[in-house]
C-alpha cells in the first residue's frame, strides 16, 4: 500500500470537524483516523488554474490541512471559461489571492501557503521539500519536467494531470517503486508540435475531470486506500466519454528514478525543452527567423513604411481582431503561397506568436529570403499597443 | 487493426482519430500508417527510423518498448496499437 509519509503526532479534530466531515467519518475507508491524516496532511499545487482549481477546492473540502499553491499569474477573462476557482469580480486580481479567499470561503480552517513565484531549478526542491503530495497543474512541458524530477528528488509522490483539447491523462509519478514522468516521456517534444490552448482550444470541462482525479488520487495516496494510478496511466476522451487505460512501468534504465540515474540536481528544463531561456525573453532571432516585437512594428507604421502582413489565423479570429494583415489562414499557405510578395519583407503574425512563427520557418524554407515573426501575436499588440485591440 | 491517432496527430491524419490497417507487426502496421498519412512520419519517427521518445505506442494496454519482440510483435486483427503522446495540458503563459 502506498502512502504518503505522514506525522505520527495526528491532530484532533474539533466539534466543527466531526459535522463538517460526517459523511467522510462514516465511510469505513476514512473513519476518524483517515480524516486526522486528512487534516494533518500538507499538499501543493503547482498552478491554480483550469486543473489546480477543481483540484484544490475538493482538497480544501475534503479537510486536508495545509494547501500550499504556486501560481505567479493573474486572472483573465478568457480563463473563465474553465478556471472555477476564480470569478468575474477577480479578473486582474493575482489568481493566488484569488483561489485562497474561495478555499478559505469554503473551508476557513484550511491554512492557504501562497508562492507568489514562478517555479525554478533554483527554488523548486525548497518550496517543494515540506509537503507530502505533489499535484502538478501546471500547463508547460519544463515545469513538468521540473516538478516531477523534484518530486523523485525529494521523494514526493507526484498527482499528475494533463489536459488536451478534449482529451486527458492522469496518472501517479515518482512514488519509490513506481515509474516516474520520464519513464513514460523520457524527452519533451520539439517546441511548437503541441499547440498551447490558446492556440488549440480546450473544452471547458476537462480539467475539471482531470483535476478531481487528481484530487482523488491525492486523497487516496494520504489515507493509503483504494489503488492509485501507480504504473497506470488512465487516458479520457471527453467526446467520446471512454476511459482506457495503459500499464506504465518504472524504467530500470530512467536516467531520473532509475537503478543508476544520471540526473541527481535539477537542470535548465527551458534548455531541456529547446526553448530559449527566461532571462532570454528578448531573443532577436529563433530558428534563423527574426523576431519583431509589436512596439516596433507599430513604429514603422507609423513611419508609413509599405508593410506586407501576413495575418495566418482562422477567418473567425480575424473578424473579433487584426491588424490589417492579409489573411490566409495556415493550412492554406502552401497552396497560396503565390499570393506572397518575394520580393517584400514578410511580417507573419497570428494570435500569440506560435503559428505565425511555424509559417515563418516554412517560408524561409521555400526560398522567402526576408521573413520575420511578430513576436507575441495579436496578444502582444493588445497588450502593449492597443488596449482596444479585443483579446480572445 | 485499429490504430488510435491521438488529438495533437490527428491533423496529420486527416483529421482521422482511428485508423484501420492490414498488417503482421506492429513495425509493419506503423508503416502502413506513414504510408498511407506520410506526414505522420517524422511526428512518430526519427531520420534512423527509430520512434522518438515523447510518442509511446502501446499494443493494446501494453507499451511496445516493454514487449519482448518489441516493434516485431506479431498482431492480429482484434488489437489495437494506441499512440499516446505527451501533452502538458492548460494554455502556455508565455
Amino acid at each position: 500500500m502506498n502512502t504518503a509519509t505522514l506525522p505520527i503526532e495526528l491532530p484532533e479534530l474539533t466539534q466543527d470537524d466531526l459535522s463538517r466531515y460526517s459523511r467522510h467519518l462514516i465511510l469505513p475507508e476514512v473513519g476518524v483516523e483517515g480524516q486526522r491524516k486528512l487534516k494533518a496532511a500538507r499538499v501543493l499545487c503547482v498552478g491554480t488554474g483550469g486543473l489546480g482549481s477543481p483540484l484544490a477546492l475538493y482538497l480544501a473540502a475534503a479537510g486536508v490541512g495545509t494547501l500550499g499553491l504556486v501560481d505567479f499569474d493573474v486572472v483573465d477573462a478568457s480563463n473563465l471559461q474553465r478556471q472555477i476557482i476564480h470569478s468575474t469580480k477577480d479578473i486582474g486580481r493575482k489568481k493566488l489571492d484569488s483561489a485562497e479567499e474561495k478555499l478559505k470561503a469554503l473551508n476557513p480552517d484550511l491554512n492557504v501557503e501562497k508562492h507568489d513565484t514562478l517555479l525554478s531549478s533554483a527554488n523548486a526542491l525548497d518550496i517543494l521539500k515540506d509537503y507530502d503530495v505533489v499535484a502538478d497543474g501546471t500547463d508547460n512541458f519544463p515545469t513538468r519536467y521540473l516538478v516531477n524530477d523534484a518530486c523523485v528528488l525529494l521523494g514526493k509522490p507526484n498527482a499528475y494531470g494533463s489536459i488536451f483539447r478534449f482529451e486527458g491523462q492522469a496518472s501517479v509519478f515518482a512514488t519509490k517503486d513506481g515509474p516516474c514522468y520520464r519513464c513514460l516521456y523520457p524527452e519533451p517534444p520539439p517546441p511548437g508540435l503541441v499547440p498551447s490552448c490558446a492556440e488549440g482550444g480546450v473544452l471547458g470541462i476537462l480539467p475539471g475531470l482531470v483535476g478531481v482525479t487528481q484530487a482523488t488520487e491525492t486523497i487516496k495516496l494520504i489515507l493509503g486506500i483504494g489503488e492509485p494510478l501507480i504504473g497506470r496511466l488512465l487516458l479520457v476522451d471527453a467526446l467520446k466519454m471512454r476511459f482506457r487505460e495503459l500499464k506504465l512501468r518504472k524504467n530500470p534504465e530512467c536516467p531520473v528514478c532509475g537503478t543508476r540515474p544520471t540526473v541527481t540536481h535539477l537542470i535548465d528544463y527551458q534548455q531541456f525543452c529547446g526553448l530559449e531561456s527566461e532571462s532570454d525573453v528578448q531573443r532577436a532571432v529563433k530558428n534563423g527567423i527574426p523576431q519583431l516585437s509589436v512596439k516596433e512594428l507599430k513604429k514603422r507604421m507609423d513611419a508609413g513604411e509599405n508593410l506586407f502582413i501576413l495575418d495566418v489565423r482562422e477567418p473567425f479570429e480575424y473578424r473579433i481582431a487584426n491588424i490589417g494583415g492579409k489573411l490566409i489562414p495556415q493550412n492554406e499557405v502552401p497552396e497560396r503561397i503565390g499570393e506572397i510578395d518575394r520580393n517584400q519583407e514578410i511580417i507573419v503574425q497570428c494570435k500569440s506568436g506560435g503559428r505565425s512563427q511555424r509559417i515563418a520557418e516554412f517560408l524561409k524554407q521555400s526560398g522567402f529570403p526576408n521573413v520575420a515573426n511578430l513576436a507575441g501575436g495579436i496578444l502582444a499588440w493588445s497588450d502593449e499597443v492597443d488596449p482596444r485591440m479585443p483579446k480572445y | 487493426m485499429t490504430i488510435y491517432i491521438p488529438t495533437p496527430l490527428r491533423a496529420f491524419a486527416a483529421g482521422k482519430d482511428a485508423v484501420e490497417v492490414n498488417a503482421a507487426t506492429i513495425a509493419a502496421a506503423l508503416d502502413e500508417l506513414t504510408q498511407a498519412y506520410p506526414d505522420l512520419r517524422k511526428h512518430l519517427f526519427t531520420n534512423e527510423g527509430k520512434t522518438r521518445a515523447f510518442v509511446n505506442i502501446y499494443l493494446n494496454d501494453e507499451d511496445v518498448r516493454y514487449l519482448p519482440a518489441k516493434e516485431a510483435t506479431q498482431v492480429s486483427a482484434g488489437d489495437t496499437l494506441s499512440i499516446i503522446p505527451s501533452i502538458a495540458g492548460g494554455c502556455q503563459t508565455r
